[in-house]
């Protein structure tokens, strides 16, 4: 509770930090309560109309070339933006601070193994991955593609807690642990972890921007969230032709990706700052 | 009074570019339940090395030598497995480091770790080990024990750090206690405050201390005996009125002319010139020949343990 605490408060300190924070529990808000008010996403409610209207009152950011609001999509797709990036990094966050924790830790032939294991899998870039990954399944239901992006993800955590884990247990106050006769397992989760929250909070949050990236690129390519679910990636993928003549059907959930990567990333950012400089 | 533990030809070796090298060279000593033994020697002379051997804790990619024994109320610690040895730790031996500053977990608070050192060893509920911890920090003489509990360790000075880590090594109520320059790292008024607590808590509980320092002027009237420590050995061994009143080792000798004093005839403070040599570059014979005033032709030679009186013994050819 007391790192949570202290999390926000670096988080509030930053200027960029609690811009970033207020425009992300404004999203989250949004995106939890407001279709309700918001006109169905899915039906095409002014059917016979002229599709691609133009934002105005009954439509505030227009229809798209099925004649469906995009604001709603919009904010659907908040829902399923955020719910994919949150499962896939808490999924990337966990297995890397295990395997970083058990390679820093235990060193010798485990921590070789291991760090060659990523090495390996850091050789080749993520996006390519993922398309080996997609293409080998036809049809991916959401939960899949949140596993698959949380398995690729962990690379980088994983050297970052090694790194940390390493430095750490040379420190005296791991030694007195050990004297007291605390066991390698209590030494690791009560003594070591919480010391690498800081860093991992930052580098959790900077991984939540590439994940909703990523996917709004996969969708983009059609390989991610399938319609008719609405996804950023998709909407803007089905939209690309009509880029010239109806712009907010693209431009929408552009801004929304855009918005909502720069976001995390001055929280990110502002965990990190407060924990390379305060860290005392 | 049996002996609790024993300690005989301990060697810790560290790999070195030309073949291994000793910080820790063939060191006895042996120490009665509730008796104080004070380790002196300056930096570098391997007696805080010795002292985490005992805890087996001797720092990679050090060892120690398989022809080392220690002998805990006659049970050999140095074939004990992970498991056992772990309920050594802290349970039978303790450990006080020199550094409160680092030795406490910056993001865990006082009672966190003081309930954590209890729950390693003892089976009790988390409302009794709080209770208990609130009761050692107490016995340490930490003003509103109960605050405290709360506090992390950046909220405490230095002294006060000290104390709880004292109150966590004394949390499962072990029946050694090493003292690693417990004091070193502190103002000198804290240090008498600290020295107090250790000599109060070890008579209250009759737990056998190894006070680890380079200072003499605490060991006096605080230590039952006196092993002086010379570049991995130990080169005079006496109870301390007798070490105080006729050292027989020269470095001993200029350990005790180096020190500034307030009593008896006006002198300076005499250093002993040069400084420890590393492990690698110890010289054969006795190995405090090339500082010792009184070098001899014979020092090449190793100088035999010589009984000066009983229990009173010395490393040197000198008689």
């Amino acid at each position: 509770m007391n790192l949570l605490r202290e999390a926000w408060q670096v988080v509030w300190r930053d200027r960029g930090g609690r811009a970033g924070a207020l425009v992300l529990a404004a999203l989250i808000l949004i995106a939890s309560i407001a279709p309700r008010f918001l006109p169905d996403w899915r039906v095409m409610p002014d059917l016979g109309r002229v599709s691609l209207q133009p934002p105005g009152p009954g439509h505030w950011l227009g229809t798209d070339r099925d004649n469906r609001d995009v604001l709603s999509r919009v904010v659907r797709g908040a829902r399923v933006s955020l719910a994919v990036a949150a499962g896939a990094v808490a999924l990337s966050v966990t297995v890397g601070a295990l395997i970083g924790m058990l390679a820093g830790y235990a060193g010798g032939w485990v921590d070789s193994l291991l760090m060659r294991l990523v090495d390996s899998a850091m050789a080749v870039p993520r996006l390519f991955l993922l398309l080996i990954m997609v293409a080998i399944m036809e049809r991916i239901p959401l939960p899949v593609l949140i596993v698959v992006l949380g398995a690729t993800g962990w690379f980088g955590t994983s050297r970052l807690v090694r790194a940390e884990v390493q430095r750490l247990r040379t420190l005296d106050f791991v030694r007195a642990a050990e004297a007291l006769g605390a066991n390698r397992r209590r030494i690791a989760l009560r003594h070591l972890l919480p010391n690498v929250a800081g860093p991992l909070a930052a580098s959790t949050t900077l991984a939540v921007g590439d994940v909703i990236l990523l996917e709004a690129g996969l969708s983009f390519l059609g390989l991610g969230v399938q319609p008719p679910t609405p996804s950023w990636g998709g909407m803007i993928l089905e939209a690309q032709p009509y880029l010239a003549t109806a712009p907010w059907t693209s431009l929408a959930p552009g801004i929304a990706v855009v918005l909502t990567v720069l976001s995390v990333n001055l929280v990110g950012e502002a965990l990190h700052q407060g924990y390379t400089t305060s860290s005392a | 009074m049996t002996a609790l533990l024993e300690v005989t030809g301990l060697r810790v070796s560290f790999p070195g570019a030309r073949g291994a090298v000793y910080p820790v060279d063939g060191v006895s000593f042996s120490l009665a339940r509730g008796e104080t033994l004070a380790l002196v020697g300056e930096s570098g002379s391997g007696k805080t090395l010795s002292g985490l051997a005992l805890l087996r804790l001797v720092p990679a990619p050090g060892r120690i030598d398989p022809g080392s024994s220690i002998l805990l109320e006659g049970r050999d610690l140095l074939s004990l497995t992970p498991e056992p040895l772990r309920q050594v730790r802290g349970r039978k031996i303790a450990m006080v480091f020199q550094d409160p500053m680092s030795s406490l977990n910056p993001v865990l608070t006082v009672g966190a770790q003081i309930t954590e050192a209890i729950q390693a060893h003892l089976a009790v509920s988390n409302r009794e080990a709080r209770g208990r911890a609130e009761g050692l920090l107490g016995e340490v003489g930490i003003a509103d024990p109960g605050r405290r509990l709360r506090s992390y360790p950046h909220q405490l000075s230095g002294g006060m750090r000290q104390r709880v880590m004292i109150a966590i090594a004394l949390s499962a109520e072990p029946e050694l206690l090493i003292a690693d320059e417990p004091t070193s790292a502190l103002d000198v008024t804290v240090q008498a405050q600290i020295l107090e607590v250790l000599d109060r808590l070890r008579a209250a509980r009759g737990m056998a201390v190894l006070l680890i320092t380079h200072d003499l002027g605490i060991v006096a009237g605080r230590a039952d005996r006196v092993a002086v420590m010379y570049a991995g050995r130990i080169v005079e061994q006496a109870e301390t009125g007798q070490l105080f009143s006729a050292p027989a080792h020269p470095y001993t000798r200029g350990l005790f002319a180096s020190m500034p004093r307030l009593t008896g005839p006006r002198r300076r403070p005499m250093p002993i010139p040069g400084t420890v040599p590393s492990p690698a570059a110890w010289p054969t014979g006795c190995r405090f020949r090339p500082r010792c005033p009184q070098a001899m032709e014979r020092c090449i030679d190793e100088p035999p343990e010589r009984v000066v009186t009983p229990g009173h013994v010395s490393r040197c050819w000198l008689e």
